[in-house]
C-alpha cells in the first residue's frame, strides 16, 4: 500500500469526542474516491460506464427502490428536519462539511425524490427544496454518499429511526445502476467472485499462508495447533475476513481463534471457496450481490458437510451474518440447530471460558491497559449471546476474562452510541485517507481521554476494518500503530494450552487463576 | 356564502387528509421489508418492540437522548397540541364528554405550551446554523402555519372571544351534513382557514412523520433475524443460485 501522505492536515484533538465544528460549506467536496473501471462494474452486473439515459434510469431506480424497500420509502417521507442528527456523524464532526450532516446527506437524494415523486416537489420545487437530477447532482451523490460509512449512529439519534445507511446504500445502488461504481468496492467484489476472498488470494496461497501461521503457533507454544483448510466433515466452518490471513493485528486474532478451537477440542476448518467474511455487497446496497456473496458460505458449508458456522472478528460481516444471512442464504436446516446460525467466535469463546475449558493466565496481558471500541455494525446492526445487548456485553466479558486492566471510554462514544472508526462502509481505501483521518477524530479524542485519565495504552476491536483503519490513522494521533488489538489477540496471549511450554512463573500464575 | 365555502373546504380537507394519509399508510404497510434492519438497542420480543415504540411515541425517547433542546420544545409543542386538540372535542359533541370537561381547563393553558414549543423550534431553525442549513422554505412555513393556528385560537380563548355557541352549532351541523351559519369574526375565519390548509397538506408534507414512525423498520422490527427468515416477494423471484460448489472454481 502507498505510504501515508504526511502533509495531509491532521485535525487536532478536541476537548470532547463529539465537539461540534462550525459548518464549512464544501470542506470535503474535493474528497473523492476513485471510480471503478468498466470491468469492475460489469463483473457485478452493472453497466461499465455512465449510460446515455442515466437520468431516466436513475429516476426510475428511485421509484423501484421505494417499492421494494419500506425503509427507503418511509425515510424519504418522514424526516421533519428537526436537526437532532446534525451533530452525530463522525465525518461531519471531523470535516465540518454540512453535507456530511446525516439529514443533509439524505436530502441530496430526498430532494430528487421529491422533484419526481411528490406533489409538492413536482409543482412547488422551490418551496420544499426539490431539485432536478442533473450531472452536478449525480457527482454530488458520488462524493457524499462515499463519505458515509453506513455506521447508523444517526439512526439511533433520530426520533423516527431514519437510517442514513439505507439512503446511502440506495444511492450507491442507483449510481451503480447507471454505471458509476466505486473502484474500491466493486473491484473487491469482482475479486471475491473469482477467488472467494477480497484479496484475490487463491487456495494455494491461502494454504501456504495458513501453514506459516501454524509454524508460528508451534514455535510459540511447542504444540501443533492447526489452522485447517477445506477439511470435509469438520464440525465448524470458520468464516473470517481475509485480512485475518495477512494483516496486523488481525493475524493475532486468527491465531487466537485457532488456540481456542484447539483447547476446546472442536474440529474446525476454513473454506477456500468462502474465505471471506466481509460482504461488500452491503456497502454498495446491492441485494443481489450481497446475496451472491452470502451464498458462497452456504455452498461451502454444504460442500464441507459442517454442522456449524462461526464468524470471525469482522464488523460488517457480522451484521450480514447475524441479521441477513438466514434471509439471503437460508434456510440452514442442514446445520446443527442446537447452536445459533451463524455463531460469532466471541460467543463460542465466552461459552468455552464460562465452561472452564480454557486455562487462562490474565497476568500475561498485564502490560496492557485496555479499552474497547464497539465496532459500529456489530453495535448497531447485530447482537450476540442469549441476552439483549449481547453485542456489547459478550466482547467485554471476554476481554475482562483475559485482562486485568480495562477502562471504558465516554458513554456517548461506546455501545449503541459508538463512533465508526472512520473507515467503514467501503471507505477503507487510500484515496480517502484524508477523510479517514478526519473521521477517526471523535474516537481518537475519546481514546485520548482514557489515556489521560487511566493510562490506557491499547484499544481492542472486533472488526477487520476497524483494525486496519486504526493501525493506519493512530500514528497520526500520536499512538503507535500496534495500539489497536484484536480481542482474540488478548485471548491468544492469555490462553495456556495443555502441554504448552511456559516458564515457571507463568505456570505458577496459571494455577492461581481458576 | 362564507358558511358554505368553509363547509365545502372542511369536507374537502377531511376527504383529502383521510384519503391521502390512508393511501400512504397502505403504501407503507404493503411495501416489503427485505432485510431485518432493526437498530440498537433492539428488543428481541414483540413485547419489547411495543414498549420501545410506546417510549418513542409517548416520551420521544430517542430525541431525549440525542438533543435535549429539540426534545424540550418538541415535547411542549406535541403534548400541548394533543391536549388542545382533545379539548376541541367539546365543539363536536352535543353533550361534552366527561373527560373532555376535565381536561378543558388544562387544555386552555396548554395552548401556551404549544406556542412556546413552536417558537422555540422556530428560533432554533433560525439561529442554530446547522438547522438553518437544512431548512427549506416549507419548514418555516409549516411552523408559521402552526403558530398561526395556535395564536389565533389563543386569541379567541383569552382576548377577543368568539361566538362559540354558534361555532359549535355550525360544526355539529356539518357532522350531520347540514350547513348552518358560521360566525364570521375574522380571527375565527383565519383559525379555521389555517386548519383547513394544515389538513390538506398533511399527506403531502413532512407531517407524514406521524404515520411514518409506526412503519420505521429500524424501530419497529424484532431482533430475531437468526431465527426468522424474511424473504420478500420480489426477492423470491431472483434467479436461483447453485447448491454445492461448481468444479471449475478450483482452477
Amino acid at each position: 500500500m502507498a505510504p501515508l501522505d504526511d502533509k495531509k492536515d491532521v485535525p487536532m484533538f478536541s476537548d470532547y469526542p463529539s465537539q461540534i465544528p462550525k459548518i464549512e460549506c464544501g470542506a470535503s467536496l474535493d474528497t473523492n474516491t476513485y471510480k471503478a473501471y468498466p470491468e469492475h462494474n460489469e463483473a457485478l452486473g452493472f453497466p461499465g460506464e455512465l449510460i446515455d439515459n442515466w437520468q431516466e434510469v436513475a429516476i426510475a431506480k428511485i421509484g423501484e427502490l421505494a417499492k421494494k424497500n419500506r425503509a427507503f420509502q418511509v425515510y424519504l417521507d418522514a424526516c421533519v428536519k428537526c436537526g437532532a442528527c446534525t451533530d452525530k456523524c463522525h465525518y461531519f464532526l471531523g470535516t465540518g462539511d454540512p453535507k456530511n450532516m446525516p439529514v443533509a446527506r439524505q436530502d441530496l437524494l430526498r430532494s430528487v425524490y421529491r422533484r419526481y415523486y411528490t406533489f409538492a416537489g413536482k409543482y412547488f420545487p422551490w418551496l420544499v427544496g426539490a431539485r432536478d437530477l442533473t450531472k452536478e447532482v449525480l457527482d454530488e451523490w458520488y462524493t457524499y454518499y462515499h463519505q458515509c460509512s453506513q455506521c447508523r449512529r444517526c439512526s439511533v439519534a433520530c426520533p423516527y429511526g431514519i437510517d442514513t445507511a439505507e439512503i446511502s446504500m440506495a444511492a450507491r445502488d442507483i449510481l451503480d445502476t447507471v454505471g458509476v461504481g466505486q473502484k474500491y468496492c466493486n473491484e473487491i467484489i469482482a475479486k471475491l467472485k473469482k477467488t472467494g476472498n477480497n484479496l484475490g488470494m487463491n487456495p494455494k496461497a491461502l494454504r501456504a499462508t495458513l501453514e506459516d501461521l501454524e509454524e508460528d503457533l508451534e514455535d510459540e507454544t511447542g504444540i501443533a495447533v492447526k489452522i485447517p483448510l477445506d477439511v470435509k466433515g469438520a464440525d465448524v466452518l470458520l468464516i473470517t475476513p481475509s485480512a485475518d490471513f495477512f494483516a496486523e493485528p488481525h493475524i493475532e486474532g486468527l491465531m487466537g481463534y485457532a488456540k481456542v478451537f484447539h483447547a476446546s477440542g472442536v474440529s474446525w476448518t476454513i473454506s477456500s471457496y468462502a474465505s471471506e467474511a466481509a460482504n461488500f455487497g452491503m456497502f454498495i446496497g446491492s441485494y443481489e450481490n450481497m446475496r451472491e456473496v452470502s451464498w458462497r458460505i452456504r455452498q461451502a458449508a454444504k460442500d464441507l458437510g459442517v454442522k456449524r458456522i462461526i464468524f470471525g472478528e469482522c464488523g460488517h460481516a457480522w451484521r450480514v451474518g447475524y441479521s441477513f444471512l438466514n434471509t439471503l442464504a437460508g434456510p440452514f436446516d442442514f446445520l446443527d440447530q442446537n447452536y445459533p446460525i451463524p455463531q460469532h467466535i466471541l460467543e463460542f469463546t465466552l461459552d468455552e471460558i464460562e465452561a472452564g475449558k480454557l486455562k487462562i493466565d490474565k497476568a500475561r496481558n498485564d502490560e496492557f491497559i485496555m479499552t474497547y471500541h464497539d465496532s459500529c455494525n456489530v453495535a448497531r446492526g447485530s447482537s450476540m449471546g442469549p441476552k439483549e445487548g449481547g453485542q456489547f456485553d459478550v466482547p467485554r466479558a471476554v476481554i475482562k476474562a483475559v485482562c486485568n486492566n480495562f477502562h471504558e471510554m465516554e458513554r456517548d462514544t461506546i455501545r449503541e452510541n459508538t463512533f465508526c472508526c472512520g473507515g467503514g462502509g467501503g471507505l477503507l481505501t487510500d484515496d480517502l485517507m484524508d477523510l479517514r483521518i478526519k473521521g477517526a477524530k471523535p474516537r481518537m479524542t475519546a481514546l485520548q481521554q482514557v489515556t489521560q485519565d487511566h493510562g490506557v495504552n491499547k484499544m481492542a476491536a472486533i472488526c477487520a476494518i476497524c483494525k486496519t483503519q486504526f493501525a493506519k490513522v493512530m500514528p497520526k494521533y500520536g499512538y503507535e500503530m500496534d495500539s489497536i488489538m484484536s480481542v482474540h489477540q488478548l485471548v491468544a496471549n492469555a490462553v495456556i494450552l495443555d502441554g504448552q511450554e511456559t516458564d515457571e512463573a507463568d505456570k505458577a500464575a496459571a494455577e492461581e487463576t481458576p | 356564502m362564507i358558511s358554505t365555502v368553509y363547509a365545502v373546504l372542511f369536507y374537502l380537507a377531511t376527504f383529502l387528509m383521510v384519503a391521502g394519509v390512508g393511501m400512504k399508510v397502505f403504501k407503507y404497510a404493503t411495501t416489503p421489508v427485505p432485510l431485518n434492519i432493526v437498530v440498537s438497542p433492539a428488543p428481541r420480543t414483540k413485547r419489547g418492540v411495543f414498549l420501545r415504540m410506546f417510549r418513542e411515541v409517548i416520551f420521544f425517547e430517542s430525541l431525549f437522548k440525542s438533543n435535549k433542546w429539540i426534545w424540550l420544545f418538541g415535547y411542549l409543542f406535541h403534548w400541548g397540541m394533543l391536549i388542545v386538540l382533545l379539548r376541541h372535542f367539546r365543539y363536536f359533541t352535543l353533550n361534552t364528554w366527561w373527560w373532555v370537561e376535565i381536561i378543558s381547563p388544562i387544555g386552555k393553558l396548554m395552548a401556551f405550551a404549544m406556542l412556546a414549543g413552536l417558537l422555540g423550534l422556530w428560533a432554533r431553525r433560525i439561529f442554530q446554523e446547522r438547522i438553518r442549513y437544512i431548512s427549506a422554505p416549507s419548514d418555516h412555513l409549516m411552523l408559521a402555519l402552526l403558530v398561526g393556528i395556535a395564536a389565533s385560537g389563543t386569541m379567541m380563548s383569552y382576548v377577543t372571544g368568539t361566538d362559540i355557541i354558534n361555532v359549535k352549532a355550525y360544526f355539529l351541523g356539518l357532522l350531520r351534513f347540514q350547513i348552518g351559519d358560521m360566525p364570521t369574526d375574522p380571527i375565527l375565519m383565519l383559525h379555521l382557514g389555517l386548519v383547513v390548509i394544515l389538513m390538506i397538506i398533511f399527506p403531502i408534507s413532512k407531517l407524514l412523520h406521524v404515520p411514518g414512525v409506526f412503519f420505521s423498520p429500524s424501530r419497529t422490527m424484532v431482533d430475531n433475524a437468526r431465527d426468522k427468515r424474511r424473504v420478500s416477494k420480489w426477492a423470491r423471484n431472483l434467479p436461483p443460485l447453485p447448491e454445492g460448489i461448481p468444479a471449475k472454481e478450483e482452477a
